[in-house]
């Protein structure tokens, strides 16, 4: 078997600006001394004339990306989630969706796998800050396809958008020759009637792998790929609901206001069934490679299937 | 410096009275849309008022008829609790009517207590958490940059807004990228909530601090209506570098028992107070018509 080429959704970042740099005109890049790591490196190398280096003032960075996006503009202002949705929150807020301005915040090393930097760099409570925000659009993409397309996708909307990539470098989930990304869209990866697993970003790859060792067990279950968290696709949620009546929500983040929140939400509201939050479970992180964090988070795949057999 | 009577006048006198008039009004009507409110900030939107009547009514390149005009001058009111004086000078501007200033502040009216850029034409940036409108008119001047276009930016920052960290990132990214288009106008009136404003000028003065920023510098009286043209003008020639006009005021400027008093900050006149401010504003326009 050939090896599998994986890529982090960062790379992708950073590779679909400069590409579509040249179809977006008004397309402008902003960091925050992060360039080399968020990749929008990448867009300054072929266009330095639409690039800003803003310095280490993500607050400022914001606020500016948010005075070009009143002069037509489209910014994507660009840093680690942390510094992007946790230092800049109420720039965000303020100067960027309360006038629902067209910048789009391009958040990379998002979640635990940011893996060595340790907790300070670790962001897990980005979704649910920024799921609080009224108008944010909030993408978290699984892998390169997901990714490229996302940013495409953020540049068309008109309004606010929370891009959130990752640092670890993922298998490509999204081959189907008619992939489709529609903002706002779930995609069922793979049908089931048992349960349903609802995950996003790297966890749909865990997600994936769980649903093949609990297939190996005789267990059905559906695999849902949400990469629009907000507006959140009820329709799919709901649907699988009633189909499967069991939920598992799987997410590199807080279990508190992120997806299995925003999930629990839905359903709560229009077809009560049981909903487990898989993510981690409201506490800091710590410094250790990618995968091997994964485990200790009980984020993997092994996880998933063994948190399902056991709620079955 | 030269006695008032020996100084060469940079505007006609014309000119003068009609822009001293239009701070008068401007002074009047954030009074009365304040009152009208019950609540708002009167001190520091008198203290801007000659200021705003400079801009709106001399300096700036503006169509109220066409108020998303790309090529227009853009104004952001960094320290946007002054609103009530924006909006006077928007109305008088033609913008939107006189009437709507006395509905400020009230449910479901156009003018927010404090400024929205989506409800209020006119208004070029939604302000009024401190330190952020500054970042957005470093935005605005550097956007106009890269479309080659030779809008000015103008932001009225406030002397207590300046211990936010943002506005000092906003400093070097405007020196950094040479905005020569960018005027920050500090409303220095000395007084914040909490009492006066020694932080601000420790452990530099902001004269200091922005020079050292990389500013262009203007000191200037902000009740001086000649001086803040002739800092204005300064600023448009000045190339290479970002411009701070230092403007020395008096918070609560035009109402005897406002001026330099910090309770003013944030409290609406009573009814009798506002019947002594409309008699001591109207007196000073009612002499100016007369010259």
């Amino acid at each position: 078997m050939a090896d599998v080429i994986k890529k982090a959704t960062r790379e992708s970042y950073g590779a679909a600006l400069a590409e579509l740099g040249s179809k977006y005109e008004n397309l402008v890049v902003l960091d925050a001394d992060l360039a080399k790591a968020t990749k929008t490196e990448v867009f300054l190398k072929k266009f330095p004339e639409r690039f800003y280096e803003c310095g280490i003032s993500e607050a400022n960075m914001m606020g500016v990306a948010a005075g070009m996006a009143t002069c037509g503009k489209i910014p994507f202002a660009s840093s680690f989630a942390m510094f992007a949705a946790g230092r800049a929150y109420e720039i965000i807020r303020n100067s960027i969706a309360y006038p629902h301005l067209n910048v789009k915040i391009g958040a990379t090393h998002a979640g635990i796998t940011v893996g060595e930097d340790g907790a300070t760099h670790q962001c897990l409570e980005d979704i649910a800050l920024m799921r609080a925000i009224p108008g944010m659009v909030i993408l978290n993409p699984c892998d390169d396809t997901e990714a490229r397309a996302a940013v495409e996708a953020a540049i068309q909307h008109d309004g606010p958008v929370y891009l959130r990539f990752g640092r670890l470098a993922v298998e490509n989930v999204n081959n189907a020759p008619d992939y489709h990304f529609e903002l706002g869209k779930g995609i069922q990866l793979r049908d089931g009637k048992d349960a349903t697993i609802i995950a996003t970003g790297l966890m749909v790859q865990q997600s994936l792998k769980a649903a093949e060792l609990l297939a190996a067990d005789g267990i059905d279950v559906r695999v849902i790929n949400i990469h629009t968290i907000k507006p959140l696709d009820e329709e799919i949620v709901v649907k699988a609901a009633r189909e499967t009546g069991l939920l598992f929500t799987a997410e590199e983040h807080s279990v508190i206001g992120g997806l299995g929140e925003a999930v629990a939400a839905v359903v709560a509201e229009q077809c009560p069934v049981k909903v487990h939050r898989i993510g981690v479970q409201d506490r800091f992180g710590y410094s250790g490679p990618a995968v091997e964090l994964l485990r200790q988070f009980h984020l993997t795949g092994e996880d998933i299937a063994q948190t399902i057999k056991a709620s079955l | 410096m030269p006695e008032a009577a020996e100084r060469s006048t940079f505007m006609e006198m014309k000119l003068q009275t009609q822009l001293e008039k239009t701070a008068c009004q401007i002074r009047i009507h954030a009074v009365e849309a304040v009152h009208a409110a019950k609540s708002g900030h009167p001190g520091g939107s008198l203290s801007i008022a000659d200021i705003l009547a400079c801009l709106y009514f001399n300096k700036m390149r503006l169509d109220p008829k066409n108020p998303k005009w790309e090529d227009r001058d853009r104004f952001v009111l960094s320290k946007g609790h002054c609103a009530p004086a924006v909006y006077a000078a928007l109305a008088l501007k033609g913008y939107f009517p006189v009437e709507e200033l006395l509905k400020l502040r009230q449910p479901g009216a156009m003018l927010q207590g404090h400024p929205d850029m989506k409800g209020t034409p006119g208004i070029d940036m939604s302000t009024g958490s401190l330190g952020q409108g500054f970042s957005a008119a470093c935005g605005m001047a550097a956007a106009g940059k890269a479309a080659e276009k030779d809008y000015r930016v103008y932001s009225i920052l406030g002397d207590g807004e300046t211990q936010e960290g943002q506005i000092w990132e906003a400093a070097m990214f405007a020196a950094n990228y040479k905005l020569d288009n960018l005027c920050a106008i500090v409303d220095c009136n000395g007084l914040q909530i909490d009492g006066n404003v020694a932080y601000s000028n420790s452990p530099a003065s902001l004269q200091e601090k922005f020079t050292s920023f990389g500013f262009a510098v203007e000191m200037i009286d902000a009740h001086d209506l000649d001086a803040i043209m002739q800092a204005l003008d300064t600023a448009e020639q000045t190339k290479g570098k970002p411009t701070a006009i230092i403007a020395k005021s008096i918070k609560g400027k035009g109402v005897s028992f406002m001026e330099n008093n910090g309770a003013w900050h944030g409290a609406a006149p009573n009814d009798e107070q506002f019947k002594q401010a409309m008699e001591e504003l109207h007196a000073v326009l009612n002499k100016l018509e007369v010259e």
